[in-house]
């Protein structure tokens, strides 16, 4: 037995189950133990399903010593409290929704519990996915596992922290603005965000329903991708997923950079970028050339557009997505409501966080009478010129090298009275999303105080692979993603 | 009909078809009447979160081909949006529709009046939605219910042009729609029901005045009777306004049925933004030129085709095709009823259509039945028609033997046979008749004899009356002429 199983990667543990030198069940009770101790520092978890998590080890045990196992198969993992999980307490980090419980499955957990992983709890997150620092879960606040008096990015920061202090092997988040990207960036984690699509939404509770799209958050690349296998593909129940076969991640990775062209976009080292974040890039940049990649400088002039044009288009999707939570079928339900009337607005006062009605009202407000047009449309063109800067630079190279974020965690409570400076952390992030495009955040250093920093590759629609194989052939080269915080 | 010759009435019309799909339109659930409340839904239904909606082919097959059916440019891009408004029976907080790109644009009917034949309507546009539940507030102290049955039923919402200039057009256009939508089978046309569902925006203006009046929309209108009442009522009450000095508001009106009223149920003021924008859950729906000319090959004979044809093969009257043609039940009916005519040898599609909208029509209306529920089958008809037309009975016999075949059912031969009605068509035994009556009479003889040949009618009721009716009436005829020289 080894000393400390729960730091190793999937794809290790994946190794030692189907040998059998571990059990599932050990396995999940040792990181069950951990929970129990450091949960309580972190906050990473909302729910902790102790019963279903053994339960679940016990059949993949069974499925292993029969030789039917997966490569997921009795792995524990965490799912972002937004997946909606049968049975199991579904927050999305909201009062309206403390006490719903799904019953149904999304699809991805439902296709990663028949894989065999292993549930052991639902993680915290910014409440309906909306922040950037997980400081408006209405579970409370969730650390920084490198340094606990700081945010660990959001919105899927439980999960992200999760995977940092390895309380699990690996977590699924949602990124629809750089949820996934930006706190694996902060937590020094691998975040993946596929292409708009590839994995389905059902199941998955909506946000901005045309930009959200489901990743895995693991500690490498290679373990995003054995994740993603049985995440990704086309799913009947949400008309937006894709209908393209899924292909073989693990056959690729290993395909290298050599002679790969891999584009520097100047707006994402304009001013805004912290020193440390820059010079840190700036050597990553050179292990990509020694790796044998060509880097190319291209640019993407409308960059400085997304962020207006997030914060329209998002809150406008958002306002009628949360129009469901009434009080009359599920979830909160004011005390003795006079009238209709009074149902509604204070089951809705009571219940969302005042980031969410931030946004009910920016949404409400952009598709009113009369504003549509200047706000809704005008935004709408101008997502379309977005992708259109990625489609002329993708003309040219095969991948995007950026930063993900423009500085390390900040400091809990630095930005919650400032939301514009709070938005401005996801600058680099966001215009993916706008495009639908796959992009992946990998540790690549840390700044001068130890915190960690991420760089991300961007890819055209549907080249999950070209992402993971660059990003597997950076971390076969580095160690950072080795890197864990002392707890 | 025009209230007051002054001013010209503006009328159009938007109707909410429900459509006869298997299942729901963005779920499986059963797409059906009248069950237990809240038994046909699914989380879906109930706007659960994380749960997304999947369109059903069937409903765009059924909204092209609706399309076609009233020359109407089908679009190969189409785009849902999202209708926000709070409503305890709209689960999700909003209504998936189509608003700026819908299914269908530009299509016309022709409606027939009589004293305006082929009167073009256009249709503005035909347009994708989803139905939502119900809210139950009668007989409930202190709450309200939600029957969420209905959410996720397919919905056409059919919209005219103001193309209409008075209650009786209005009438006729919704009777052409109910029956191209029967006809293609793809709403049952049940206003009592809800699942053909109209609402009238009326306003008036002087004539000759080119900008339209300001209208109201009038709503609860379950009867095609009801929504020409409601017009007419609309139209005076405007005129009364205009007249007193006073300004017409835009607003909803909610029709009383049973106090032949309409009531203000929300002014423009109180009107909702609805925010619409695209639904993101559903791509556009891209529809190919192929699947539009499959459809197009799978379009029954509509109602205007058929009554020109039965106008032209048939020579039925111009009235009689229209009626004929006003469902698919009622051309069925007729159709299958000539058939027996026409196998019998004795083709008369005239005849047919005759008792078909005079005697069935009539007694139906009077009984409060529709056709497919009538008493007396086209079969049934069919044969009694032949035997008119093959002389076995008299037409005055055959009104008998139909009210025998209403009340108590039965074929016309057995009822023929077993009442002895059969038409007497045997020479002598007329010939024997008459004489009985010409001795009977020797006046009206004489009289007949001296010139005064209209006597003649007299006679042939006598003898008529004392067979009973049975007698055929152009056999009687010939024989007393003979009689009488």
């Amino acid at each position: 037995m080894l000393s400390d199983p729960t730091t190793l990667t999937l794809a290790k543990l994946s190794e030692l189950l189907k040998k059998r030198q571990i059990s599932s069940e050990d396995l999940v009770n040792t990181f069950l133990e951990k929970i129990e101790s450091q949960n309580p520092n972190i906050n990473a978890y909302i729910t902790v399903d102790k019963a279903g998590a053994i339960k679940a080890a016990k059949d993949a045990d069974a499925r292993l010593d029969a030789k039917q196992g997966e490569a997921l198969t009795g792995i524990p993992i965490g799912v972002k409290d937004l997946f909606c999980t049968k049975g199991l307490l579904t927050t999305c980090a909201s009062k309206i929704l403390h006490n719903f419980i799904p019953p149904y499955e999304s699809t991805v957990t439902s296709r990663l519990k028949a894989a065999g992983a292993v549930v052991l709890g639902k993680t915290n997150m910014d409440e309906f996915a909306m922040g950037s620092s997980n400081e408006t879960s209405h579970f409370g606040v969730v650390k920084n596992p490198w340094d606990h008096s700081r945010i660990p990015g959001g919105s899927s920061g439980g999960s992200a922290a999760a995977v940092s202090a390895s309380l699990c092997s690996a977590t699924i988040g949602t990124d629809t603005g750089g949820s996934i990207r930006q706190p694996a960036a902060l937590t020094g984690i691998t975040g993946f965000k596929p292409t708009y699509g590839r994995v389905s939404r059902f199941g998955m509770i909506a946000f901005a329903s045309s930009l959200d799209q489901a990743g895995p958050m693991t500690k490498t690349a290679q373990d995003s991708a054995l994740m993603l296998q049985t995440m990704a593909g086309h799913d009947a129940k949400d008309a937006t997923s894709i209908n393209a076969p899924v292909p073989d991640y693990m056959a690729s990775l290993n395909d290298g950079l050599k002679g790969r062209k891999i584009g520097i976009p100047a707006e994402y080292f304009a001013s805004g970028l912290s020193q440390d974040v820059a010079t840190v890039i700036e050597e990553a940049k050179k292990q990509f050339t020694d790796l044998g990649a060509e880097l190319v400088p291209v640019s993407l002039p409308t960059t400085k557009h997304a962020i207006p044009t997030y914060y329209i288009l998002a809150p406008a999707e958002a306002s009628s997505n949360l129009a469901r939570y009434d009080g009359v079928r599920f979830g909160y339900r004011c005390e003795d409501p006079q009238d209709i009337k009074d149902l509604y607005f204070r089951t809705r006062a009571e219940g969302f966080g005042s980031e969410v009605k931030r946004r009910i009202m920016l949404g409400t407000y952009v598709l009113s009478s009369g504003y549509y047009d200047a706000y809704y449309l005008k935004a709408q063109k101008v997502r379309r010129l977005i992708a259109d800067d990625f489609k002329a630079a993708f003309a040219k190279v095969d991948l995007l090298l950026a930063p993900t974020t423009p500085d390390t965690a900040f400091k809990l409570g630095a930005k919650t009275d400032d939301p514009v400076q709070m938005y401005l952390s996801d600058i680099f992030t966001i215009n993916v999303n706008l495009a639908g495009l796959p992009a992946i955040s990998i540790p690549c250093g840390f700044d001068k105080t130890n915190l960690p920093i991420g760089l991300q590759l961007i890819g055209r629609p549907l080249d999950e692979s070209g992402i993971l194989s660059a990003a597997h052939a950076y971390q076969q080269a580095t160690d950072w993603h080795t890197r864990s915080p002392i707890l | 009909m025009p209230i007051d010759p002054n001013y010209e009435t503006v009328i159009g019309l938007e109707v909410h078809s429900q459509l006869r799909t298997k299942s729901k339109i963005f779920c499986g659930c059963p797409n059906k009447y009248g069950s237990d409340a809240n038994t046909q839904i699914c989380h879906v239904c109930a706007g659960f979160p994380g749960v997304l909606p999947v369109m059903n082919r069937e409903m765009v097959n059924m909204a092209i081909k609706t399309g076609l059916a009233i020359n109407g440019q089908i679009r190969k891009l189409s785009v849902f949006s999202r209708k926000n408004y709070f409503y305890p029976d709209s689960p999700t907080g909003y209504q998936i529709s189509q608003y700026d790109l819908p299914i269908v644009e530009h299509g016309e009917l022709f409606i027939d009046l009589p004293d305006e034949p082929k009167k073009r309507i256009g249709v503005t546009r035909i347009h994708m939605e989803v139905d939502a539940g119900k809210s139950i507030h009668e007989g409930i102290v202190g709450a309200s219910w939600v029957d969420l049955n209905r959410v996720g039923t397919p919905l056409l919402e059919i919209v005219s042009e103001p193309d209409m200039r008075c209650s009786e057009d209005a009438g006729a256009y919704l009777k052409k729609l109910r029956a191209i939508v029967r006809f293609l089978d793809v709403c049952d046309g049940n206003m009592e029901e809800g699942s053909f569902r109209c609402d009238a925006n009326v306003s008036v203006r002087r004539y000759g005045a080119e900008k339209f009046g300001t209208r109201a929309e009038l709503k609860n209108l379950n009867s095609i009777r009801n929504v020409m009442r409601a017009i007419d009522f609309e139209v005076d009450r405007q005129i009364d306004l205009i007249e007193s000095g006073e300004e017409v508001v835009q607003e909803t009106r909610l029709w009383d049925a049973n106090k032949n009223i309409s009531r203000s149920m929300r002014s423009k003021e109180d009107a909702h933004d609805y925010r619409y924008f695209p639904e993101p859950d559903l791509p556009p729906l891209t529809i190919e030129q192929s699947q539009i000319d499959a459809l197009n090959a799978t379009l029954p004979e509509l109602p205007d085709a058929m009554a020109q044809r039965f106008q032209d093969e048939m020579g039925l009257s111009e009235y009689d095709a229209g009626v004929l043609t006003a469902c698919r039940e009622m051309s069925t009916y007729f159709e299958e009823a000539n058939q027996v005519v026409s196998e019998a040898g004795k083709k008369n599609a005239k005849a047919t259509a005759n008792w078909v909208t005079g005697e069935l029509l009539g007694r139906l209306n009077k009984e409060g039945l529709e056709i497919d529920s009538s008493p007396v089958s086209a079969q049934n008809l069919g044969k009694l028609v032949a035997l008119i037309q093959t002389g076995e009975i008299s037409g005055k016999i055959a009104k008998k033997v139909f009210t025998h075949m209403f009340d108590d059912g039965g074929d016309p031969q057995t009822i023929v046979a077993e009442k002895g009605l059969k038409q007497v068509t045997d020479s002598s035994s007329i010939t024997a008749e008459v004489e009985k009556v010409l001795e009977a009479h020797p006046d009206q003889v004489e009289q007949y004899r001296g010139g005064k040949t209209q006597i003649l009618g007299f006679l042939v009721g006598k003898v008529m009356q004392a067979t009973r009716g049975k007698a055929n009436p152009a056999m009687v005829n010939t024989v007393l002429k003979e009689k009488l020289g």
